[in-house]
C-alpha cells in the first residue's frame, strides 16, 4: 500500500481583510466591490515560497524521523531562485540527510498535485524511505485586480510513503491526468504578474471541462462511484464552479471541501495540497477524498484515509495556524512587503548586502540548518558551534557535534525595538534568546508586536528572509525568533 | 605577578579638539587642532616624539586605514607609529600602547592620537558596519541604540523596576550630562534639557529616546606621555601620572553560555577591579574625585556605575536619582558632558576622557573645575552588551 505518512500545512500569520484592498481600489475599480469578504493570508515581509515550505515541512515531520527522508519534491510557481535548488535550500533547512534527491517543480499551478502524484508513483516498495513533497506559493498581482483579492500565500507538506515499513494515513486508491495547453493564464521569464484570460471563458471552457473529465476518468479507472466519494477538493475561488464540477460528476454538493476563501485565499500550487491537510486533519477513518488540480490540463487523486489518520498530531495544525493570526488592515504595508510600492526607505537602506557564497556554504549548518554544537566534554550546548568550548569551565578544544537547535523552544533575556536599524517593517525588533537545554543566541525577531514583547516571552525560532540583495537579486535565509503561543 | 605602570608614566601634554558636526573640517584638521594644543602643552618638538599610536574606528570614514594618516597629518618624524581600532574602546588603546611604550623604556616620549570623522554618511547616527563574509550573515539587525537598550529590559526584570521609574532614572543621567556640556564650550552639545525634554523625546531604540543617545560627532583628541623622571626635567609641575590601565575583552560567555544576565558589563567589572588593584584603590565610592564613563547611551551609564564598584547592585537608579553623580555630587560622572554632550567621535573618545581628567587636576577645567581633585577614572567601553571591551584608566597628581 502507498499513501501518506504525514501531512502539514502553513498560513502566514499575516491577514489582510479584503475590504482594506477593496477599499484603497474600488474608486478604479467598481466591480470588485462586492469582494470585501473575508480576508487573504499576506506573507510577512522576510517570508517568501522557501520560507513557507520550510515551516510546513517541519510541521509536517514532527515525529517522523528525518533520516527516513531520501526525496524532496518542492512546488511552486513564485520560486525565489530560478537558477538555484530552491528544495535544496528547503532540505538544508530542514536538516535532512545529504544522500537525499531533491527536485522543484513548476510551471504550471498544477505543480503541486504534480508532484504529489510522481512522489506517489516512484515510492518504492519494501523500502523505509519517505517522499516528501512540499508545495509553496507567494503570487503577486497587481494593485486592486481580482488576482489581489483572491490570492493568498501559504504552504502544504505531505510525506509519502509504502505501508511495510510506515504507518499509513491516507492510501492511494489511483490517479489521473490530462495535460492541455489550456492558457487561462500565463507569466513569462522575467515577469512579476501574470496574464488572465476572460474569466467566463476560463470557467466555461477549462475548470468545467477538463476537471470533471479527469475526475470521471479516475472513477471509472479506479471502480469508485461517485456517490462513494466523501469529500471532494477543489481548489479554485471561482464562485459556483466547484458545485457545478459536482453535479457534472455526479458527486454530492454536500461534500465539496471548504476553499478557504474567507480565511486564506487561493494559494496556487500550494491550495489542494493545503484544502488536503484541512482535510485530513478533520478525516475519519475509511473515507475517500478526491483531490483536483487545475494548469494546461487537470490531475485528480483519490485517497483513502486509514484508520491511523485518528491519531496523527502534526507540530501545528492548520486550523492552528488559521486561528493563530494577526490583522493587517494597512494596504500600503502588503504594498510594500510585496516591493510594489517605491518607499522612502532612507540611506541605511543602501547598505551593501552583499553574500561571501563560500562563506555561506562553509557555514551552512549553521546558517541554514542552525546546527550548534554540544561539547562532549561538559555536556554545554552552545551556537554558533566554536572550536573551543564557550564553557569557561570547560575550554575544551574540538569538543562539539552537531546539535540541532531549530526546534529548541527559547526564552527572551533581553530586548528591544529598534526604529534606527534599517527594517522594511520598523522597527527592528531584536534581542537575545536563551534556549531550553542551553546555548543562546542574540537574534532577530519576527511575527511579534512592540507591545508583546517582554523579558522571558517564550519563543521558537523559525526560518526567514535575513536580507535581500537587490544589487544581485539574492536573498539571504537565515533563523529569527517568534512569539511561541 | 606584574606590578603594573602605576605611576611609571606622566602626562607631559594634551590637547582636544572642539567635537561636533565639524562640516569644514578634514580628519587632518581635526588631529592638527588636537596636536597643536597638546604639543605646546608638552612644550616640546615633534622631533622628541619617539613613537606614536593612532586610534579610529570607521577608517572607511574619511581618516582611512594604517598609520600613514596620523604620521602624515603630523609631519611625524618617521617613528613607529601604529593604528589601533578596538570599537569604541580605540582611543583607550591608542593611549595604551603609547602608556606602555614609555613604561617599558622602549622610548622616552610617545603620542597617542585618537580621530574620527563620522559627519559624511549623510545620515544621523553611526555609519553602518559591515560585520564581515560571516558574520553579516546570522548577526542580529542590530545598532548602537539597540543593544545597548537590551540592558534596560534585562536590569528592569532583574531589580524589578517599572519602566516609568527606570526612564526617569536614565533621563536624569542626560539631564545631568546636558547641564555639564552647556559649560564646555568644546563640547558638541551645548543645551540644558530638562526632565521632560528627556522623558517625551522620540524613541530610538526601546526605551531609549533621542536624550538617551550620545552625539555622533567629529573630532580629535591627544595625549604626550613620558616619564615622571623627564617630565620633572622638563619643568613640568604639578605631574600628572597614570595609577591604573587595564582592559578587558569578551570571550565570547556572555554571548553564547547562559550564565550573564544581560543586566551589567562583564568585562567593566573585571577591568575596574583590576584598575583599583593596580592604583592601590580600596573603596572606589569614597577614593574617586570625579569619573568619565562611557555613557553612549544614559542607561549605559546607570550600570556602568554598579561595574564600576561604586553604587551597589540594584542601587544605580537610587544613586543617580539622588544626585550622587550630579555636578555638585559626591563623584561628579561626566563633568565635561561626557559623550553624551562633549560627543563621541569613536576614536577619540577615551583620550578625551583623560584630557578632561587632566585637566580637572590641574585646576584648568574653567567653569567645571570641581575642588579637591586628586584621583580620577575613565571608563571607556567598545562594542556591544553581550560582546565588549571594557578599558579603564586612572590617573591623579604624583606624589
Amino acid at each position: 500500500m502507498l499513501g501518506i505518512t504525514g501531512f502539514g500545512a502553513y498560513i502566514p500569520q499575516l491577514r489582510l481583510p479584503r475590504s482594506a484592498i477593496v477599499n484603497a481600489n474600488v474608486w478604479a475599480n467598481p466591480s470588485i466591490a462586492h469582494l470585501s469578504t473575508g480576508e487573504r493570508s499576506m506573507a510577512n515581509w522576510d517570508e517568501d515560497s522557501i520560507t513557507m515550505a520550510v515551516e510546513a515541512a517541519r510541521n509536517c515531520l514532527h515525529n517522523i524521523d528525518r533520516d527516513h527522508v531520501k526525496k524532496v519534491s518542492f512546488a511552486s510557481t513564485t520560486f525565489p531562485f530560478v537558477d538555484r535548488l530552491n528544495s535544496g535550500v528547503v532540505s538544508s533547512a530542514l536538516n535532512l540527510p545529504n544522500d537525499s534527491h531533491s527536485a522543484d517543480l513548476t510551471g504550471s499551478l498544477k505543480a503541486g498535485t504534480s508532484s504529489l502524484i510522481s512522489a506517489l508513483e516512484s515510492t518504492m516498495k519494501d523500502s523505509k524511505d519517505l517522499h516528501l513533497c512540499i508545495a509553496a506559493e507567494k503570487r503577486l498581482a497587481r494593485a486592486g485586480s481580482l488576482q489581489e483579492l483572491s490570492f493568498g500565500d501559504g504552504a502544504a507538506a505531505l510525506t509519502l510513503g509504502n505501508s511495510s515499513n510506515n504507518v499509513i494515513l491516507a492510501e492511494l486508491i489511483g490517479h489521473h491526468s490530462i495535460t492541455d495547453d489550456f492558457v487561462d493564464h500565463y507569466r513569462a521569464q522575467g515577469n512579476k504578474f501574470s496574464y488572465y484570460w476572460e474569466e467566463r471563458w476560463i470557467k466555461e471552457e477549462g475548470y468545467l471541462k477538463l476537471i470533471p473529465e479527469s475526475i470521471n476518468r479516475l472513477l471509472e479507472n479506479c471502480s469508485v462511484k461517485a456517490n462513494q466519494i466523501d469529500h471532494l477538493i477543489v481548489p479554485l475561488s471561482s464562485r459556483g464552479v466547484p458545485q457545478r464540477i459536482a453535479s457534472a460528476t455526479d458527486i454530492s454538493p454536500e461534500i465539496i471541501s471548504d476553499n478557504l476563501w474567507n480565511d486564506c485565499g487561493d494559494t496556487g500550487t500550494a491550495h489542494p495540497l493545503i484544502m488536503l491537510a484541512s482535510e485530513l486533519e478533520k478525516a475519519k477513518p475509511e473515507k475517500k477524498i478526491l483531490v483536483c488540480g487545475f494548469g494546461q490540463g487537470a490531475d485528480t487523486i483519490l485517497l483513502q484515509t486509514t484508520k491511523a489518520i485518528s491519531d496523527f498530531q502534526s507540530r501545528q495544525s492548520l486550523s492552528d495556524s488559521l486561528t493563530n493570526r494577526r490583522e493587517e488592515n494597512n494596504y500600503l504595508k502588503f504594498l510594500t512587503f510585496n516591493g510594489l510600492l517605491e518607499v522612502e526607505r532612507g540611506m541605511r537602506a543602501e547598505q551593501d548586502k552583499q553574500t561571501a557564497l563560500s562563506a555561506l556554504y562553509r557555514n551552512k549548518d549553521m546558517l541554514l540548518g542552525f546546527i550548534g554544537g554540544h561539547c562532549q566534554k561538559c555536556g554545554t550546548s552552545q551556537i554558533p558551534k566554536t572550536r573551543i568550548c564557550v564553557n569557561p569551565n570547560c575550554g575544551a578544544h574540538n569538543s562539539q557535534t552537531d546539535e540541532r537547535f531549530s526546534d529548541k523552544k527559547a526564552n527572551v533575556m533581553s530586548w528591544t525595538a529598534d526604529q534606527l536599524a534599517y527594517s522594511i517593517d520598523p522597527p527592528a525588533h531584536y534581542g537575545m534568546v536563551e534556549f531550553e537545554g542551553g546555548g543562546r543566541l542574540m537574534v532577530d525577531f519576527t511575527d511579534v508586536n512592540t507591545d508583546e514583547m517582554e523579558t522571558n516571552m517564550p519563543v521558537r525560532m523559525v526560518f526567514r528572509i535575513k536580507d535581500i540583495d537587490e544589487q544581485r537579486g539574492f536573498v539571504r535565509y537565515f533563523w529569527k525568533a517568534s512569539p511561541y503561543k | 605577578m606584574a606590578n603594573g605602570i602605576k605611576d611609571k608614566v606622566a602626562i607631559l601634554g594634551m590637547g582636544c579638539a572642539k567635537f561636533g558636526e565639524r562640516y569644514n573640517s578634514d580628519a587632518e584638521d581635526l588631529m592638527v587642532e588636537a596636536f597643536e594644543e597638546c604639543i605646546k602643552d608638552a612644550n616640546i618638538d615633534v622631533s622628541e616624539i619617539q613613537a606614536a599610536w593612532g586610534s579610529t574606528t570607521f577608517d572607511e570614514m574619511g581618516v582611512g586605514k594604517s598609520a600613514i594618516p596620523y604620521s602624515q597629518a603630523l609631519r611625524l618624524p618617521n617613528i613607529p607609529v601604529t593604528r589601533v581600532e578596538n570599537y569604541c574602546a580605540s582611543g583607550s588603546e591608542a593611549f595604551r600602547g603609547a602608556a606602555y611604550a614609555v613604561a617599558s623604556g622602549a622610548c622616552d616620549i610617545a603620542l597617542a592620537i585618537g580621530v574620527e570623522k563620522l559627519k559624511d554618511t549623510g545620515f544621523g547616527g553611526l555609519p553602518n558596519m559591515n560585520p564581515g563574509p560571516l558574520n553579516s550573515q546570522w548577526w542580529a539587525n542590530i545598532t548602537a541604540p539597540g543593544g545597548f537598550a537590551q540592558l534596560a529590559s534585562a536590569y528592569r526584570a532583574k531589580f524589578g523596576i517599572g519602566k516609568d521609574d527606570f526612564k526617569k532614572a536614565i533621563a536624569h543621567v542626560s539631564v545631568k550630562s546636558h547641564a555639564n556640556g552647556a559649560l564646555n564650550d568644546k563640547a558638541h552639545l551645548r543645551r540644558p534639557i530638562t526632565e521632560d525634554d528627556a522623558l517625551n523625546a522620540p524613541i530610538i531604540a526601546e526605551p531609549l529616546g533621542l536624550y538617551d543617545c550620545c552625539g555622533v560627532s567629529d573630532g580629535a583628541a591627544c595625549a604626550i606621555l613620558t616619564t615622571p623622571e623627564i617630565a620633572k626635567s622638563l619643568g613640568k609641575n604639578p605631574l600628572i601620572t597614570i595609577k591604573a590601565l587595564q582592559i578587558a575583552a569578551s570571550n565570547g560567555t556572555e554571548a553564547s553560555y547562559n550564565q550573564w544576565d544581560g543586566s551589567h558589563f562583564l568585562t567593566t567589572r573585571v577591568a575596574s577591579q583590576r584598575a583599583y588593584d593596580e592604583a592601590g584603590v580600596k573603596n572606589p565610592r569614597e577614593d574617586l574625585s570625579l569619573i568619565e564613563v562611557h555613557d553612549c547611551f544614559s542607561v549605559t551609564e546607570l550600570v556602568t556605575m554598579e561595574d564600576l564598584h561604586i553604587s551597589s547592585e540594584g542601587n544605580a537608579p537610587n544613586d543617580i536619582r539622588d544626585g550622587f553623580y550630579d555636578s555638585d555630587g559626591s563623584i561628579p560622572c561626566q563633568i565635561d558632558g561626557g559623550l553624551k554632550c562633549f560627543g563621541h567621535p569613536i576614536g577619540a573618545s577615551g583620550i578625551r576622557m583623560i584630557y578632561e581628567m587632566y585637566l580637572q587636576l590641574l585646576g584648568k577645567a574653567a567653569e567645571r573645575q570641581r575642588d579637591k581633585v586628586d584621583l580620577c577614572l575613565t571608563h571607556n567601553l567598545g562594542g556591544f552588551p553581550h560582546e565588549n571591551v571594557a578599558a579603564v584608566c586612572i590617573v591623579g597628581r604624583y606624589d
